[in-house]
């Protein structure tokens, strides 16, 4: 589907990025403002409610008891989906989850398992019944970067979590013990136009964009990366964009660690 | 990923199959293997058995999929039901599905598109026997078979995976070091220009382990190139051989028709 407005606004952004600019006035290394918003759904056992900029994505956890992997029997288990809405942008259809959205939710998966964020060893209840944390990622509204929008609720959602009470085979939800993460893993997005390195991409930003690539990282550790798109990065970029990503760490930390 | 195994991956600096840990494993290219396909290649690396079609340039359906400028790649990466030891689903999962799309996004990056508007390329990759860094086999013998079917392509790309295993950076990760090991890192490069267009990574790696691992990836380009240009040479010698004797295929297959139409007037076919 090819929407009229946002190819006027491809050529837009390349105008732009010609003189070494953003049409928001951004930087190329720089965020939209973020709002990271927890606890907002009370129904589930942790869950945020996250904008950055124009783009907002929702994630709910909800724990069940569930029978624990067979090879790691005394472990809690931690799955991860995304459901990109149609409500969020008229490229999303209904119907079975798009590659799209399968990718999201494996590359947000990805760097929280990898962090080993989630304390999944003190989720063992009993002998075959274990905790089965499962996050739900929601898009509500896309004007690019759902992926670290997604990152960040997740990781919010996941940091506001509580644990109900397990007792004589029934789950009591009105005794809940919070249950932090262990460390907590920060994402960033990064699209190539051309030759310029961007962060933190808006949809039409993102259009235009040859490539994207997403890097998952914690106190000098690289957990995941997930590179997409028809274009290519040279080594040097990968790494300098590795190195820009450890840089935003703080001020992504900052504001997950307010909530 | 495990990160802590019991079983230690390294012993005595080798590994579980005896290599080093800047070895890969055995590869072994043939192109041109299937007949109905434009192109295909089979590959085997390590106990991997990867089966690489493609079909294209062709009309795209569905119909809506078009592009009036340039052909769209398409692909499916699948890992047949008896390729590892427990019996796996037929069709794709959502494991599958994001490898298809790297794949896909790789090969869009190489294939020269312009060439023939309104087409496509399709790519199937299915793995018959899986022992490890699957995707980039897949990816190596994708790219073969799409220079078999005569797809122009600015590169031939190659795969190739690193990873860590008991804290040492190692290339070409088989399965149980994909499964205990402490980083995997899979990656497609075009050799001509050194760029990257394939490149996933989970697991714990410092910053120095990474630029290490890129390095070694990077190490093993010519030695991979190699077979795939092998795999291109062996074909293009034996088709080029069958012309020159006139015993071609299609000479055979007209034979045959002339036996068949026996009882007609069989009348001298030009080939």
């Amino acid at each position: 589907m090819v929407m009229v407005i946002d190819e006027l606004k491809k050529e837009a952004v390349k105008d732009m990025l010609k003189l070494g600019k953003r049409t928001d006035g951004r930087s190329f290394d720089q965020y939209r403002e973020i709002s990271i918003k927890t606890n907002v759904i009370s129904a589930a056992e942790g869950s945020a409610d996250v904008t950055i900029g124009k783009s907002r994505v929702m994630a709910g956890v909800k724990l069940e008891v569930v029978e624990p992997f067979s090879d790691r029997p005394t472990e809690g288990t931690l799955t991860v989906n995304a459901d990109l809405l149609p409500t969020a942008h008229e490229t999303f259809e209904e119907g079975p989850p798009s590659e799209e959205s399968i990718e999201l939710a494996r590359v947000v998966d990805r760097g929280i398992r990898a962090a080993e964020a989630v304390d999944l060893k003190s989720l063992f209840i009993e002998e075959g019944k274990v905790w089965g944390v499962f996050v739900d990622i929601y898009t509500l509204d896309h004007d690019g970067n759902l992926l670290d929008a997604a990152a960040l609720a997740a990781t919010a959602a996941l940091q506001s979590m509580k644990v109900p009470k397990y007792e004589n085979e029934k789950i009591i939800r009105e005794e809940m013990t919070p249950k932090k993460l262990l460390n907590i893993p920060t994402q960033c997005t990064f699209v190539k136009i051309g030759k310029d390195i961007i962060l933190d991409p808006t949809y039409a930003e993102e259009i235009v964009a040859d490539a994207r690539i997403t890097y998952c990282v914690g106190d000098g550790m690289l957990y995941a990366i997930q590179k997409a798109g028809p274009g290519a990065f040279s080594k040097d970029e990968i790494i300098s964009l590795l190195d820009k990503s450890f840089e935003q760490r703080k001020y992504l930390l900052s504001l997950l660690e307010k909530i | 990923m495990g990160g802590n195994s019991e079983v230690p991956l390294i012993v005595n600096g080798k590994r579980l199959d005896g290599r080093g840990l800047e070895d890969l494993r055995p590869i072994t290219i043939e192109a041109g293997v299937l007949n109905r396909a434009n192109g295909s290649a089979y590959l085997t690396w390590g106990k991997n058995k990867v089966l690489a079609a493609v079909y294209g340039p062709r009309e795209v359906f569905p119909k809506h999929e078009t592009n009036l400028y340039g052909s769209i790649v398409r692909c499916r990466y699948m890992m047949a039901p008896f390729s590892t030891e427990e019996h796996g689903r037929a069709g794709p999962n959502r494991r599958s599905r994001e490898i298809s799309k790297v794949t896909k996004e790789a090969f869009e990056s190489v294939v020269i598109k312009e060439v023939y508007p309104k087409t496509a390329i399709d790519i199937y990759v299915d793995i018959l026997e899986g022992q490890g860094s699957t995707r980039v086999a897949g990816l190596t013998a994708a790219a073969v078979a799409l220079a078999n079917a005569g797809i122009p392509m600015k590169d031939i790309p190659i795969g190739v995976s690193v990873g860590k295993i008991d804290n040492k950076i190692a290339v070409d990760m088989m399965k149980e070091e994909d499964n205990f090991g402490q980083a995997d890192m899979p990656l497609a490069i075009n050799p001509t220009t050194g760029e990257v267009i394939l490149l996933q990574m989970d697991g714990k790696m410092t910053r120095d382990e990474f630029i290490h691992a890129l390095d070694l990836a990077f190490a093993k380009v010519p030695e991979i190139r190699e077979k795939q240009i092998e795999a291109l040479r062996e074909f293009f010698k034996k088709s080029s051989a069958s012309i020159e004797e006139g015993n071609g295929n299609g000479s055979s297959v007209i034979e045959e028709e002339q036996g068949l139409l026996g009882q007609q007037e069989a009348g001298v076919q030009e080939q």
